[in-house]
């Protein structure tokens, strides 16, 4: 199948599936280069936060996933390379020279964006509250401060598909995209991750 | 003419509906132009709403009724399902209703459309009363999470039967067999889809036959098949309630307010429970003739609409308490930009079976 159509069904079917209504508040879709970095409750959330973006965002958008998740499988690991384009980072062997920052800093060059859960796995319960956010995040910054940071809040996405289930249940969720932010000149490395995480803990309370 | 499960009669009454909607729309956008007029402009706004969500449901329901039987019930199903999704996104779930929710959703939804465009009364009057409701407490008990167990099962059940049970009853007027006419009741029980268009003529024909054979007793036989007269049946049905709904509104903004449960919702009078009422009554009576109430039952289709005012009417306050106890004025408006389906469709839901039955036994056999 042609890999752009099968890409707008994908798109298509996450948005009909995931029954997310998008917002931007303080904020616009743009085609500069951003990373989106979002509370992690599900394995769609990827899926689901690409499908909102603008198509023409969404050409220039990768997820960054895990390489043991999206590789097991001839449907996920062609989702993922093909349709998504996604930056697969490898949990199991991280290399000193071959650290996740660095092969993301790799991949997108000067042309793409990228979807990051800094919260480094799945928050789990009835209603996950947004967990500690790891330094990768901090890094990447720190080597690329020219990027802008949009935080992005899913809401109910843990409802329709719960770590350890295989089927979705089709409620509806929503995704908030909040106003852009960057590292600070010398701001230190707790204050920058919390800064972070409270900007995708507001988009929570925004009504 | 014919279209689609549509005959001449019908097509007149959805043309002149839709007409009349589209003239409203323009009406309304003048009046929200015109401020000067000193018009409440929430009125307006609420009037406004109505009127776009009517002309997306009518519209949905005039292409679905020219295709055909089988995708009028689609349109049903689809619009139970979204419904569902709606209000199960709004009452809490626990993880351990994941796989009951996967097949309420999946299997007992679909499931019961299928059986409503089978015409399987028998099994669709009981599907999800009995069988879905034995089914979902005893998922959740699988599941091994009994917290607050009954109260989980109770809202699965609760949302189960009234977007989906409850809504199928619409749909399900166009199965239902009327008026001692076995042959007729036949051939529109077969007539489906693509073919239609051949086993149209045959079908009048038949029926034609039929009728005249068994001289059947009263005015309620008509010579034209079962088909046409269960299509404008439930397009009356739909648009009763849409007009008791919008009438119950207009009453409850007269002067002296007594309002029926203030803590519930500060909208419904009982000004606007009579007015309403008895508006509907009348339009419904001089509807009388796109009925199939018609002959010396005249009166019967003002008395129907009685009964739909009357359960939409409940319908909408049951969901008021349900929206007052979850906090969310509309049910759209937590998950923005999905329209709020529940919200447009709560008194069709609960006139829809009462409706159903109420024909069936007075008109079916």
């Amino acid at each position: 199948m042609d890999t752009n159509l099968a890409r707008h069904t994908l798109a298509l079917l996450a948005r009909f599936f995931s029954g997310a209504s998008v917002r931007w508040v303080d904020s616009q879709p743009d085609t500069c280069q951003r990373v989106y970095f979002a509370n992690h409750t599900s394995h769609l959330d990827a899926i689901v936060i690409w499908s909102s973006l603008p198509q023409e965002v969404r050409m220039i958008t990768r997820p960054v996933a895990a390489k043991d998740y999206w590789t097991a499988g001839a449907v996920r690991r062609y989702i993922a390379t093909r349709l998504f384009n996604a930056i697969l980072i490898d949990r199991t062997e991280i290399k000193v020279h071959q650290s996740p920052v660095d092969i993301m800093i790799r991949e997108i060059g000067q042309q793409y964006s990228i979807i990051v859960f800094p919260e480094g796995g799945r928050a789990t319960g009835i209603n996950p509250e947004v967990g500690e956010f790891k330094s990768g995040l901090y890094y990447l910054c720190k080597k690329r401060p020219d990027l802008e940071l949009i935080p992005v809040y899913i809401d109910n996405m843990n409802r329709i598909l719960p770590r350890g289930e295989v089927l979705p249940v089709p409620l509806l969720s929503r995704v908030t995209f909040g106003p852009p932010m960057w590292l600070e000149k010398g701001e230190a490395k707790t204050d920058f991750l919390e800064r972070a995480r409270q900007a995708v803990r507001k988009l929570k309370e925004t009504d | 003419m014919v279209f689609g499960i549509l005959d001449a009669r019908t097509l007149g009454l959805v043309g002149g509906v839709l007409l009349l909607l589209g003239a409203a729309s323009i009406v309304v956008q003048v009046l929200r132009r015109r401020t000067d007029l000193g018009l409440d402009p929430g009125i307006i706004e609420n009037l406004h709403r109505r009127v776009r969500a009517w002309l997306i449901l009518f519209s949905g329901l005039a292409v679905a009724f020219i295709i055909g039987k089988t995708a009028t019930v689609v349109l049903f199903g689809l619009i139970a399902f979204w419904a569902l999704r709606e209000f199960i996104t709004l009452t809490p779930t626990r993880p351990g209703d994941h796989r009951t929710l996967f097949w309420v959703f999946f299997l007992i939804t679909p499931l019961q459309f299928v059986l409503v465009g089978m015409g399987w009364y028998e099994l669709f009057s009981v599907l999800i009363p009995v069988y879905a409701f034995l089914l979902i407490p005893a998922r959740i008990a699988i599941s091994g999470d009994y917290k607050r167990f009954l109260e989980r099962t109770a809202k699965i059940q609760c949302g189960l039967l009234i977007c989906v049970y409850c809504l199928s009853h619409a749909p399900a007027l166009l199965v239902l067999r009327q008026g001692g006419n076995p042959a007729a009741a036949t051939a529109s029980g077969d007539t489906t889809g693509a073919a239609e268009a051949a086993g149209k003529t045959a079908a009048t024909g038949t029926a034609e036959a039929a009728s005249a054979d068994a001289k059947p007793a009263g005015p309620l036989v008509d010579i034209e098949s079962d088909t046409y007269r269960n299509t404008r049946l439930l397009f009356f049905f739909v648009l009763m309630v849409q007009l008791s709904d919008v009438a119950q509104y207009l009453w409850a903004q007269v002067p002296s307010k007594h309002l029926i449960a203030p803590s519930i919702s500060a909208a419904r009078t009982w000004e606007g429970l009579l007015g309403g009422t008895i508006s509907a009554m009348l339009v419904g009576g001089a509807l009388w003739w796109a009925t199939p109430f018609h002959g010396v039952w005249w009166w019967m289709a003002a008395v129907m609409s009685g009964v739909i005012s009357l359960m939409g009417f409940a319908g909408g306050i049951t969901m008021s308490a349900i929206k007052r106890d979850r906090g969310v004025k509309d049910y759209g408006t937590l998950i923005e930009g999905h329209g709020g389906v529940l919200d447009r469709i709560d008194s069709l839901c609960f006139a829809a079976p009462v409706f159903f039955h109420c024909t069936r036994m007075w008109l079916g056999n």
